[in-house]
Parts: structure tokens; C-alpha cells; sequence
């Protein structure tokens, strides 16, 4: 494999993995702040122990996120050299404001919340955790709008080869980047809540310490049931924004070959890139596409034979990941309904079938974000910036086979060990349950 | 003074900001395996970085993130050239990171070993190659048309190498000072009792670059020119000579002071010999980069400048409190085992 292939599977590996952790980091700061807040409003200590508890499951979480992060901060440089001048003008712009405004108010928040248990007032600590809850989701719309900008260029103007910023206003205003930020956090707090929903579920199931865990579970239960509603919304938004700005990713993620008017939702579909059509379309939806899609019943819709074959996304995996990543969705609002509507205040009577669902279902967040961040970027190929320039052309010139296998193998080979530490810790201190405070 | 420069400056102090505080938790882990002789003695030096380690190392994370926004060419360049030693960077950064996270929540001696082993070989690897890295950039990269034209083993050349062991040195003096204030009992007394030594060391370290620099690098041609700008190595020597003084009396806290104007003062000493020059070419001087052909454009530099200089006196501000709130030093049995992010 030559350097290239290497260093975007490179790429996939390391921004994945950093992507299993920043989820649960969104999430889980927002419930912890409202937990931590709740003990300091109301002086109940269950909700100091679940501070307690579920802030250490977030401190081992936190951790790989950040070191993880480190190499995506560098990566561009050694890797995507050819990109980083082209777009360093633009692109570095926000991951300087994200380092200097966002992160380094949680890494400083951090410590702070850890060791200051004893030496600042509860509100100050609580406090602590609200600026951190605060400063990762931040950090969050910095980076997306930095991604946004890949997927919807807009505020620069390219001269001597270089991509220039002219209007922050345009670029901050970016339609793209912001319903990215709020897909993506939402998600987060999916995750998160499904992780304290299972967890507590998991204890519930056992009957230990069941009035505290009733409680995690229940306030998990409605943060999730909004986000679920929430991604969906936003979702649909950024499906039509993705229809305006990358008609490409859109008809690769319909597996969508003729362009045509008032185009049909088929529920089961099997693309044949070879023969350039589907294999298969059944259960159609009469014009559900063109309606989703543009809000318009008769709109037309490009299909990807519009495109010329150079400028495809590969569609299996732009189509499938965006069709699991859907119907997982779909079924984030239904368990997280359930989970709601048993988990009521005075009237917790999930049943034990629900329950162990919802353990199981812990999986599920995780690989719908994987799912939508593999729409996202293999969605956008052969373009690593829409319509500016080629993944092909942006990897680092003098980088070798050699040093990129290397360098590929070495995250690998870390990354796993680093995986199974963190989950072992996870699943260690998640079944060890609260300690007394 | 026009934007490009006010950029090198900035550049230049957001480096230091970086070496200055992460200085000393990276010499912490070099010399926590000499120091931390009982399993408490251990837990204590790593609570005594562990509320500002983290917050440390985001100075290295705007530093990199900063060089991408104003110096995108040099971000590209420095980044790609170093392919090899910046992957081993990265690596050394994962595994001390989370050595201090973990250490603490798993039992067994295994598990203590080998998150020590993380812990120390990291922070040394780290305070290495950072030197041998800026050694590097200092005595100039082969870079010609083609980009560079070395390998991660030319960077293994004497000046590299002597700067890298000045790094781990200076570090490792930096931390036994921090732990000598931050720590009682006998590994506070190590502490102190080390301090000495690797300010010996250091200073002769710091002697072997200043002639290296002369008979490997450009470095002094801006000197010579601007006889000045001798402020810088002159007060580095001083403090120096100040941190040494305050080690013999015990003042720790002077001594800790000092330490910080060593580092910064030997990197001001050989960012101001490296001007206008952000990346020199020592075989074909044209592909060399500076701060004119390397910079972002104007509108660029002035947005993010106005960022810098707003928010970064903030957030610092935020940080010094911290540091504040953690003044007090340690007593070995008040760590609990869960304090250990």
C-alpha cells in the first residue's frame, strides 16, 4: 500500500478511536454538573455519591480522550502536509481558538475538580464541573466547525494556491458546521446517557443499591429521550443541508443512480456499484426522498450517474452506514420512551426485560457515531475540502510507505492496549458501584 | 511592529509558556522511579503534578495548534519533516498521560510497574525529543526543493543529541525543585538533596550548548549584529547562577523561580539567534522558511491575534488560580487512593 492508503486508514483508526471517548466526555460532564449541582442546591448525599460515582467511570473515559486527541492535533502536520498549507489559513483558525479557549478551560477545570475536593467550597467545585460540562461541548463546535468548513468551504478565497480566510463571519455562520455540532453533541449525550442507563440498569438488576440507581437511571432516561428527539430533528436539517451543499453525498447516501422528480424511499435497497444501479429497491415510499431531502414533494434529486465517476463517494459504505446509523436512531427514541415512561418519579417499575435491553443496548450509541462520522468523511470523498481538493493530493509529499505502516502499526498496536485497559477499568469501577462519602 | 513579527514573538512565548510549566512534571517522571521509593512516596509525587499536569499540557496543544493558524507552511513542514521522532513523541505523551490516570486504579505489582515504566519513559522520551527536535530546527533541517532531505536518524547528530540531554537535565532539575517544595517526608529530602546535583549538570549543560551553538549553528550572526539582544543569553546565565545560589541556601521557591527563567531564557536565547528564521535550510538556504514565507495570511494573523491576546491572559489567569488553590504541599498519607486522575 503506498502512503497514502496507509495514511487514511491511519487517519480512520485514530480519529475513531478518539471518537469512542469524546462522546461519553459531552454527555456525561452535562449530567454530572446537573448531579453535582443538585447536591449542592438540595444537600441530599445520594447525589454526592453519584457525583462520586460516575465521576471516576468520567475521569477514565476523559483521559483516553484527550491523550487520543493529541495525535489528531499533530496528524494533520505530519500526514497532510500538502493540506495543511493549503488550508492552514482557514483550517488552523479554529483548532487554535479550540486549543486556546475550550480545551484549556477543561484541562484546567479538570484538576481542579479532581484533587479540589477538599480544598474549594462545594459550589466552587460544582462550579468546576459546570465550566468543564461547559468548556468540552465548546471544544466540540470549534473542531466541527473546523470539519464543516471541509464539507461546506465557505468565507475564504484561494490565491497562489492557498486557501485564504476573507469573512469570519461567513465562516462562523456556517450552516453546515453548526447542525454538525448539534448532531454530533446530541449524540453524545446519547451515549452518555445509554452508559449511566445501562450501568444503573446493571445494578438494578442485581437489586444493589437501588434507590440511588433508580435515580441515575431516571435522570439518564429523560436526557436521553431528549437528545434521541433532538438528533432526529437535527438530523433531518443537516439531510437537507448535505442535499444543498454535497448533492453527491446525498444521492450516495440514498444509493440514488438517475436523477429525477418526486423520487421514491425504498425500505430495502442493494446498490451494484459495478452495473451502476441497485440490485435491488423494494417497499417504496412514493416521493420520500425528494421530500426529506428538499421539504418538497416534486423536488428533483440528483442521482449519482449526474456525477461523474471520479467525483463518486463509494456508495455501499456511504449508504449503509447512513441507514444503520437511522435506524439505530429510530430505536434510541423508542428505548429511551420505554425507559421514561417506566422510570417515573414515585412509580419506577421498569421491568426486568427493559432493563437488561438497555445493558445490552450500550453498544448501540457507539457504533451509530462511528456510523455517522463514516457518512460524514467517506461520504465526502474524493474531496478531504469539498470541491477545493483531493484526498489524493493532500497527503504529505516526502511521507514513505514505510514510515506511515510503521507509524499505522504503532497507533494500532497502543490504541488496542489502550481499548482494553479502558474497558476493563470501565467495567471494573462501573460493577464496583458507589463508594460511601 | 508588523504582523509577521508579532507572531514570532508570540510563537516564541506560547513555546515557552509550553517547556516552563510542562518542564516540570515531564522532569517529575524522570525522576520519579529515583525519588518515590515506597509505594505512598510514589502516590505523592504523582498527586504533586496531578491537579496541573493536564492544564500544562494544553500550552503544547495551543503551541502546535497556533504554528497550524499562523505559520501554516511551518506546521506542514516541521510536522512532515519530523514524521518519525513526532510519532515517538506522540506515543511517549499517550503513555504518560495515561500512566498518571491509571497507575492508581488497578492493584497488583504488575500493574504498578508497568504504569511506572509508562510514567518515566514517557516524560523522559518526551523532554528528549523536544530537545532534539528544536536542536534540530536550530541548527537548520536539510530542506531543499524536494522537502526534506534527512532521515529520523540525521536528526541523531551531535547537537541534537546534547540538546536533547540539556532538555532532560534542565527538566529533571526543574522537577526536583517543584517536588522539593510540593513534598515532605524522605522523598521531599531526596528531592532537595538531588537538586544540587542536576543543577551541576545542567549548568554545564547549558555551557556545551552555548559553544555547540557557535560551532554548529547560525544562531549568534543576529548577536553579532545586534549586540543587544546579549541581554538574553546574559540574564539566562544569571538566573542560572541565581537558581544554583538559592538551591545551596534552601530557598526552594527562589530556586523553583529561577529554574523558570532558565528555560525560558535559553529558548528566547536561541529563538532570538533563529529570526526571522522559523525553519532554516542548512543545504540549500532558499527552501529554508521564515516568518515572511511561512506565515497566513494577513487577515488571519490579525483575528487570531486579537483571539491570543484576549482570551489567553484569561484562561492563564484561571490557571495561576489553580496553581494557587494547590499551593499547600502534600502529606503522603492524605492521598486516597481514588484522588489519582
Amino acid at each position: 500500500m503506498d502512503a497514502l492508503t496507509l495514511s487514511r486508514i491511519q487517519f480512520a483508526v485514530t480519529a475513531g478511536f478518539h471518537f469512542l471517548f469524546v462522546p461519553l466526555t459531552l454527555g456525561l460532564a452535562v449530567l454530572l454538573a446537573w448531579m453535582e449541582c443538585r447536591w449542592v442546591a438540595t444537600g441530599e448525599r445520594v447525589y454526592l455519591r453519584l457525583t462520586r460515582f460516575w465521576g471516576r467511570l468520567f475521569l477514565i473515559n476523559f483521559v483516553l480522550g484527550v491523550v487520543t486527541g493529541l495525535t489528531l492535533e499533530f496528524q494533520f502536520g505530519m500526514n497532510w502536509a500538502s493540506f495543511s498549507r493549503f488550508v492552514g489559513d482557514v483550517f488552523g483558525f479554529p483548532l487554535a481558538v479550540e486549543a486556546t479557549a475550550a480545551f484549556f478551560l477543561e484541562s484546567v477545570s479538570i484538576g481542579l475538580w479532581v484533587f479540589g475536593w477538599d480544598r474549594v467550597s462545594p459550589r466552587i467545585h460544582a462550579l468546576a464541573m459546570v465550566v468543564l460540562a461547559f468548556a468540552v461541548n465548546f471544544s466540540a463546535l470549534w473542531i466541527l466547525l473546523a470539519n464543516g468548513w471541509m464539507q461546506n468551504p465557505v468565507g475564504h478565497t484561494v490565491t497562489a494556491g492557498r486557501a485564504e480566510l476573507t469573512d469570519l463571519g461567513a465562516f462562523l455562520a456556517n450552516p453546515y458546521g453548526w447542525l454538525k455540532f448539534l448532531h454530533t453533541v446530541f449524540a453524545g449525550y446519547i451515549v452518555a446517557a445509554f452508559f449511566v442507563m445501562a450501568v444503573s440498569a446493571w445494578h438494578l438488576l442485581r437489586g444493589s443499591e437501588v434507590d440511588l440507581f433508580q435515580r441515575s437511571f431516571r435522570m439518564a432516561a429523560r436526557f436521553g429521550l431528549a437528545a434521541s428527539l433532538l438528533v432526529v430533528l437535527v438530523g433531518d436539517f443537516h439531510g437537507s443541508e448535505v442535499g444543498k451543499a454535497q448533492p453527491a453525498k446525498l444521492a450516495a447516501m440514498e444509493s440514488l443512480w438517475e436523477t429525477g422528480r418526486g423520487v421514491p424511499f425504498y425500505l430495502i435497497v442493494i446498490p451494484d456499484e459495478g452495473k451502476e444501479a441497485n440490485a435491488l429497491e423494494l417497499f417504496g415510499i412514493p416521493k420520500m426522498v425528494s421530500f426529506l431531502a428538499y421539504k418538497d414533494f416534486d423536488a428533483a434529486v440528483r442521482g449519482l450517474r449526474d456525477f461523474r465517476r471520479e467525483d463518486r463517494p463509494p456508495v455501499t459504505l456511504s449508504f449503509l452506514g447512513f441507514r444503520s446509523m437511522v435506524g439505530l436512531g429510530f430505536v434510541f427514541v423508542l428505548l429511551t420512551a420505554l425507559a421514561v415512561w417506566f422510570s417515573r418519579r414515585g412509580a419506577f417499575k421498569a421491568p426486568p426485560l427493559l432493563l437488561k435491553a438497555i445493558v445490552y443496548a450500550l453498544p448501540l450509541p457507539y457504533l451509530a457515531c462511528q456510523l455517522g462520522w463514516m457518512v460524514a468523511e467517506v461520504g465526502r470523498q474524493p474531496w478531504i475540502v469539498y470541491g477545493l481538493m483531493r484526498t489524493a493530493d493532500a497527503v504529505s509529499p516526502g511521507l514513505t510507505a514505510r514510515e506511515a505502516a510503521l507509524s499505522l502499526g504503532g497507533f494500532t498496536v497502543l490504541y488496542g492496549i489502550l481499548a482494553l485497559v479502558g474497558v476493563y477499568l470501565l467495567r471494573k469501577y462501573a460493577q464496583a458501584g458507589p463508594a460511601e462519602v | 511592529m508588523d504582523l509577521s513579527n508579532l507572531w514570532f514573538v508570540l510563537w516564541g512565548l506560547l513555546w515557552i509558556a509550553y517547556f516552563v510549566t510542562d518542564g516540570f512534571d515531564l522532569g517529575v517522571g524522570i525522576l520519579y522511579p529515583f525519588l518515590g521509593r515506597t509505594e505512598a512516596e510514589r502516590g505523592a509525587i504523582r498527586a504533586a503534578i496531578g491537579p496541573v499536569w493536564d492544564g500544562n499540557e494544553v500550552w503544547l496543544v495551543i503551541a502546535g495548534a497556533m504554528t497550524f493558524a499562523a505559520f501554516p507552511v511551518l506546521y506542514a513542514a516541521l510536522f512532515s519533516s519530523l514524521y518519525a521522532a513526532f510519532f515517538i513523541l506522540l506515543g511517549a505523551l499517550i503513555l504518560r498521560g495515561t500512566a498518571l490516570e491509571f497507575r492508581g486504579k488497578g492493584t497488583g505489582r504488575l500493574w504498578g510497574r508497568l504504569w511506572d515504566g509508562a510514567f518515566f519513559t514517557g516524560s523522559g522520551l518526551c523532554a528528549f525529543l523536544f530537545g532534539v527536535a528544536f536542536g534540530n530546527v536550530w541548527r537548520g533541517l536539510p530542506l531543499g526543493p524536494g522537502g526534506y532531505e534527512g532521515s529520523f536518524f540525521s536528526l541523531l547528530n551531535v547537537y541534537g543529541l546534547t540538546t536533547g540531554l540539556l532538555f532532560v537535565v534542565v527538566f529533571a532539575a526543574h522537577g526536583a525543585l517543584w517536588l522539593a517544595l510540593r513534598l515532605e517526608g524522605e522523598a521531599g529530602g531526596r528531592a532537595r538533596r538531588v537538586a544540587l546535583r542536576l543543577w551541576i549538570a545542567g549548568s554545564l549543560l547549558v555551557l556545551v550548548f552555548l559553544v555547540n551553538s557557535a560551532l554548529y549553528t547560525h544562531l549568534y550572526a543576529n548577536y553579532l549584529t545586534s549586540p543587544a539582544l546579549m541581554v538574553l543569553p546574559a540574564l539566562a546565565l544569571a538566573s542560572l547562577f541565581l537558581q544554583g545560589t538559592m538551591i545551596v541556601k534552601g530557598l526552594y521557591g527562589r530556586a523553583f523561580a529561577a529554574s523558570c527563567l532558565v528555560v525560558a531564557l535559553i529558548f528566547a536565547t536561541a529563538m532570538a539567534g533563529m529570526y526571522p528564521h522559523l525553519l532554516p535550510s542548512r543545504t540549500a538556504p532558499p527552501w529554508g522558511l521564515t516568518i515572511y514565507n511561512a506565515a497566513a495570511g494577513e487577515y488571519t494573523l490579525r483575528v487570531m491575534a486579537a483571539v491570543a491576546l484576549t482570551v489567553l491572559p484569561v484562561v492563564a489567569a484561571y490557571q495561576c488560580w489553580v496553581y494557587r488553590v494547590f499551593s499547600r504541599p502534600i502529606k503522603e498519607e492524605k492521598i486516597r487512593e481514588e484522588e489519582g486522575y
